[in-house]
């Protein structure tokens, strides 16, 4: 009888390795654990066994119940998973297919160039001014120590209104009388961005229409030493933490000593390339020491008072490092062109 | 302003390679913008080097010591088989040759035998490098032996392009007799051209001697200065001739000087190169000399004919007067152009009548001639102010202008005076007059200035002592004294940049940071109070805006803001009532399409996207910016920030798959409205039907928060669509006023409570006339269902014969909710009857069945 039992568990155990679906499974169970198979039969027939077999032939039969069972529990769930694993095979998709195109928006490249400006600036204290494109003659050149007739107007070409003394602005400078009066005898830490517009003819590297940003720092303390160390750490956070600066002397009416910042080109780190003309060098800003007539019209007494102003053109930043050709393209709001940014 | 080297090394000894002097002149702010390199040695590659990083450009040729060198011509011959070729017997300093040229200046001596005196020429031997004289531009090319015409022909004499001295190649050069002969030519006459870029402050630097004085200021080495002595061997000066000066003001000082019996023939070969390396035509021995000196120490002069002078005055004494223009007054200046004055334009005139335009151009009447035997000279000061009035009302510019409208320095007069007459008489055999006449009614004071070593310190950040400021002031000619920490310095009277007071103080700063040098200076950090720390709103509401339709999809363009009234009426349908505001027009505009300051921030976008139109099928585009509107209170325009938006094109971007191409509505572009307003925390905002001529009449709304009006939206109007070309599909477009975006946006708002009990959810259509506007069955359905109503969302418009003609169905789904509890199934059902029958009592809706 032990015999016969351990023949229906190997018999049953090597069908259900045979399985290869559910309705087979179910099958074997009805086969093999059903009311009809032969382990239950030995079950019906216990109580015709002599008593001294029973509880051994009963134990035994009991045992090879629960392994059929087990053994019914691990082949139907490893069935389930192997077929789960089929359909995954069925929806592989092309990776290599795009993606859903989504309508993405994008801020224009002068505003992200801004921006930039706005945060080196901020952390440096500098906070945002702002003033009027359409401006007088007064403030946008006769408070900037730049009277009627004087040879440094010729620096500036100038959009004039058919009213008298009012023009278009040439720079932002007119900002900084702005300002000073506003907030006169405060010290004063500004950046003022801003439209302005020369009387120029087209070309690829200028245009009627540029923004400018401007800044002023004005203080009973603040030295041309600060100058240079705010600009440069200016350039090293917009182009780059090695990068070299030089600073020359040149000319600004309003500000005295004056200085063009350059730095290293970081095109070609100063060897020279087509984008800086091979000179290694980058012009990059006007600056100079606010002059003490400009303090006077703004309201503060140059000798307690100094402070220093700086001008720079971020179109020209963006130019360089997109290595636009073309500053009208700044302009011309080809989607081919703003779509890249 | 272009400057010879070898003009510059008379003043100054220069030891620097070219780059390196380039660069430290660039860096003192005398911007050598080029280097023209004629004949001396390129700089080398080392040179280059240490001077690397500095824009600058060196160009040229240099002379080949060996090949290039002077020579002596004893005889001109015929050439056997051509007219118009000569044999030219010659003498390199090594041995004979006989070379062939075609150079008409030396047919002269053709078939004369033996010259006299030699002429002594630039001989270049067989493979020497030098421009092609018949190419045009700047060709090289190498000698090579050839046979012209049965002659052996492997050397040549050289014109001045074949050398790179100018474009002229009609004849060869004749060098000054006392030239040596058999030396490298590049030792006799190379040289180097600076070409810096003089800015407004540096006036004084638009000579040679004013860039000499900063090269020795910059390297320590002493200044050579000019000897202003005249050998005088004439009669005195005196009653030959007088000056009247009317407005001192204008004319501060007149000095006259007398050289007779000149010669008028060309200047010697080196004086003319010299011109012409400096950018000036030499004429004759006079005018060079005028010109010689102004280019030399920045003096411009004048010489009259003295004779033509004297007849105008009867045989008498001229008297030269100056003053302004009377009324209606003209002169025919040097380029024949009769000229109209204005009363502010200072005139030379002499008893007759007027001479020239003080400062700026001659007369033609008494100008030298060839005939010319005696030679009045002018050195006078003009107010620069009013030459630079003259200079932009007569659109006259000449040498003389640029320098007197940039000031010069009224003791020059007399040094200019001086230097030219003993110019006059080595190249021209004048014999001067004894003596000058000097009418100097109104000497400038030359600034005395103090600065202290703590001014250095405050306006400059470094230490330096008394002595050091003596010393670099000293350099610059600057007269210094120092009392205890104060250095009293006397500006040289030689410039007129500098002020007095606080604003001199600033000026000698600037001189002595740049002789210092900048790059001396350390960088430091400014330790210097902070200022009050204040917000921008506006600014960041603004960049918030901009952020926010850049998330919804939006691309930012920015357009130019100059346009003119026709641009900017194609956004109204023909017949439209037309922008009566007046524009900010432009007095002097670029081109006839920018003649006006914008009013319309809504045409600068569609502009946009007609350019864009046949390049992308969906565009969704923003711009923030100012129009300008003429403001009643004063002179300058209202600069109003605006909003303006356009779409066009599918819903959705073309992909591989399926995706919702139907054209964007007007409902597209209010979703983005109602997004950006939520976005901006902008509540009570309600939308109105509006009238708008560049709108569609039925689909145009207006945004309004209160009494306030945000601005309007809508679909193009078809009449103003066809004024563009644009795609077939509908355009959005709304322009909003951004004051009341900005100034709507509150400081801060509150969150409602995250509800901790579930809502009841259910669903609730109502038919009403098809006229009544949805957000009234809102208002209705919110205000029945009171603080119970947590969600309130639009999710079916149906018009049908289910409904009935002239209805239409509107159904929501509502969720209800309380903070205390859950609601029960009664309590919902109470609200709903609430709804239900306020719907049907104020707007006769019907629950939908
Ligand atoms: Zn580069």
């Amino acid at each position: 009888m032990l015999e016969s039992l351990n023949q229906i568990e190997r018999q049953a155990l090597n069908e259900l390795e045979a399985t290869q679906d559910e309705d087979s499974l179910q099958r074997w169970k009805v086969a093999h654990l059903g009311r009809n198979s032969p382990l239950m039969r030995v079950f019906d027939h216990l109580g015709a066994l002599p008593k001294e077999e029973r509880p051994s032939i009963g134990r035994r039969a009991n045992e090879v119940k629960r392994a059929l069972e087990s053994a019914f529990e691990a082949r139907s769930q490893a069935l389930v998973q192997a077929a789960v694993l089929r359909s995954l095979q069925a929806e592989r998709l092309d990776v290599t297919l795009p993606g859903r195109p989504i309508a993405r928006g994008r801020l224009h490249p002068n505003t992200q160039t801004l921006r930039r400006i706005y945060r080196i600036f901020g952390d440096m204290g500098f906070q945002v001014f702002r003033s009027r494109e359409v401006e007088t003659d007064e403030y946008n050149f006769e408070l900037l120590n730049i009277p009627a007739h004087h040879p440094a107007r010729d620096m500036w070409d100038t959009f004039y209104t058919t009213t008298p003394g009012v023009i278009l602005r040439t720079h932002t400078s007119p900002g900084q009388i702005h300002v000073m009066r506003q907030y006169a005898p405060e010290p004063i830490r500004v950046i003022l961005p801003g439209m302005c517009y020369r009387y120029e003819q087209l070309s690829a590297r200028k245009d009627t229409q540029f923004n400018q940003v401007e800044g002023l720092a004005v203080g009973r303390n603040i030295t041309f030493g600060d100058l240079k160390g705010t600009l440069t750490d200016f350039a090293r956070r917009m182009f780059g933490e090695n990068v070299r600066t030089r600073f020359r002397a040149s000319h600004f009416p309003f500000t005295e000593p004056s200085a063009e910042m350059d730095i290293e080109c970081f095109i070609c780190g100063g060897e020279g390339c087509s984008v800086c003309g091979g000179s290694g060098w980058l012009e990059i800003l006007g600056s100079g020491m606010v002059h003490p007539v400009v303090l006077r019209n703004g309201g503060y007494d140059p000798r307690i008072y100094s402070g220093f102003a700086f001008g720079m053109g971020p179109e020209r930043i963006t130019m360089l490092k997109h290595r636009i050709e073309d500053i009208r393209h700044l302009w011309m709001n080809d989607l081919r062109f703003l779509e890249q940014f | 302003m272009k400057i010879p080297l070898s003009w510059l090394k008379e003043f100054v000894d220069i030891q620097l390679p070219l780059p390196e002097l380039a660069r430290l002149l660039t860096m003192a702010g005398l911007e050598v913008e080029a280097i023209q390199v004629v004949g001396l040695p390129m700089p080398s590659s080392a040179d280059l080097h240490s001077a690397a990083h500095h824009e600058i450009k060196i160009e040229g040729l240099s002379w080949e010591a060996d090949k290039i060198v002077t020579a002596a011509v004893y005889e001109v011959m015929p050439h056997p088989n051509a007219d118009r070729l000569v044999l030219c017997r010659l003498d390199d300093g090594q041995q004979e040759h006989i070379v062939l040229t075609g150079a008409p200046n030396l047919y002269p001596y053709k078939g004369l035998g033996a010259l006299p005196e030699p002429l002594k020429v630039p001989y270049a031997k067989e493979g020497a490098r030098i421009y092609d004289g018949h190419q045009p531009g700047r060709v090289l090319t190498t000698l090579k032996r050839a046979k012209i015409r049965g002659i052996d022909s492997y050397s040549m004499i050289c014109s001045e392009k074949e050398l790179g001295i100018s474009d002229e190649h009609e004849g060869v050069i004749l060098l000054d007799p006392d030239a040596p002969v058999g030396v490298p030519l590049a030792d006799y006459m190379g040289d180097a051209v600076l070409d810096i870029a003089i800015t407004p402050n540096i006036a004084r630097c638009a000579s040679v001697l004013g860039v000499a004085r900063e090269v020795a200021a910059l390297t320590g080495q002493p200044l050579r200065q000019l000897d202003y002595s005249v050998q005088m061997e004439g009669p005195s000066i005196e009653g030959m001739a007088s000056i009247e000066i009317q407005e001192p003001e204008l004319n501060p000082r007149f000095v006259l000087g007398l050289a007779q019996n000149v010669i008028i023939r060309p200047s010697p070969y080196k004086v003319q190169l010299r011109l012409k390396l400096a950018g000036m035509r030499p004429i004759d021995n006079i005018v060079d000399a005028t010109n010689y000196v102004m280019l030399e120490i920045g003096q411009p002069l004048h010489a009259f004919d003295y004779d033509v002078l004297k007849q105008r005055a009867g045989g008498n004494p001229p008297t030269i007067i100056t003053r302004r223009a009377r009324p209606g007054e003209r002169l025919t200046t040097l380029d024949d152009v009769e000229r109209e004055l204005d009363d502010f334009t200072v005139l030379v005139c002499d008893t007759a009548g007027a001479l020239s335009i003080a400062g700026v151009m001659g007369g033609a009447e008494s100008e030298v001639s060839a005939q010319s035997r005696n030679i009045l000279l002018e050195g006078a000061a003009w107010n620069f102010i009013n030459i630079r009035r003259t200079v932009s009302a007569q659109k006259l510019q000449s040498e003389a202008a640029y320098r007197f409208s940039r000031g010069v320095h009224p003791a020059m007069a007399e040094r200019g005076v001086r230097r030219c007459l003993e110019l006059m008489r080595r190249w021209a055999d004048g014999v001067i007059a004894q003596g000058l006449i000097d009418n100097y009614p109104l000497p400038p004071r030359d600034p005395m200035v103090e600065i202290s070593t703590s001014d250095v310190r405050r306006w400059l950040g470094i230490d330096l002592t008394p002595q050091e400021i003596a010393d670099l002031l000293a350099r610059l000619e600057f007269k210094t004294e120092i009392f205890g920490q104060t250095v009293r310095a006397q500006t040289p009277d030689h410039r007129l940049d500098i002020g007095e007071g606080v604003v001199g103080m600033a000026d000698l700063m600037e001189e002595i940071a740049r002789i210092y040098g900048y790059e001396r200076i350390p960088e430091t950090r400014m330790n210097d109070e902070l200022p009050p720390q204040r917000n921008n709103l506006e600014l960041e509401r603004e960049e918030r805006i901009r952020d926010a339709l850049v998330n919804l999809g939006l691309q930012e363009i920015a357009t130019y803001r100059l346009t003119s009234p026709e641009r900017e009426a194609r956004r109204f349908p023909p017949g439209a009532a037309p922008d009566d505001l007046p524009y900010i027009q432009l007095a002097n505009p670029i081109a006839a399409d920018r003649t006006v300051m914008r009013h319309s921030l809504l045409s600068s976008v569609l502009e946009v996207v007609e350019r864009n139109a046949r390049l992308r099928p969906r565009m969704a585009l923003f711009e923030i910016g100012p129009v300008y509107l003429a403001s009643e209170e004063g002179l300058l325009p209202d600069e109003v920030p605006r909003l303006a938006i356009a779409l066009s094109g599918p819903r959705a971007p073309a992909g591989w798959q399926e995706a919702d191409n139907a054209p964007m509505d007007f409902y597209d572009l209010k979703g983005i409205l109602e997004a950006l307003l939520e976005d901006l925390h902008i509540t009570g905002v309600r939308y109105e039907p509006a009238e708008h001529p560049s709108f569609h009449p039925g689909k145009c709304a207006r945004i309004r928060v209160g009494e306030q009006v945000l601005g309007v939206f809508g679909e193009l109007h078809p009449l103003a669509r066809v004024n563009y070309e644009l795609p077939e599909t509908p355009l959005l477009a709304a322009e909003l006023n951004m004051r009341a975006l900005i100034s709507l946006t509150p400081d801060r708002f509150e969150i409602s409570a995250v509800p901790v009990f579930p809502p009841v959810l259910e669903d609730l259509a109502v038919v009403v006339d098809e006229n009544l506007p949805a957000d009234q069955v809102e208002a209705v359905i919110r205000q029945a269902s009171g603080k119970a109503l947590a969600g309130l969302r639009l999710f079916d418009v149906y018009r049908g014969e289910q409904i009935g003609a002239g209805k239409k169905s509107l159904a929501y789904s509502l969720a209800y909710q309380s903070p205390e509890r859950t609601l029960t199934a009664e309590e919902a059902q109470k609200i709903r009857q609430r709804i239900i029958r306020q719907l049907e009592r104020e707007l006769g809706a019907k629950l939908r069945s």
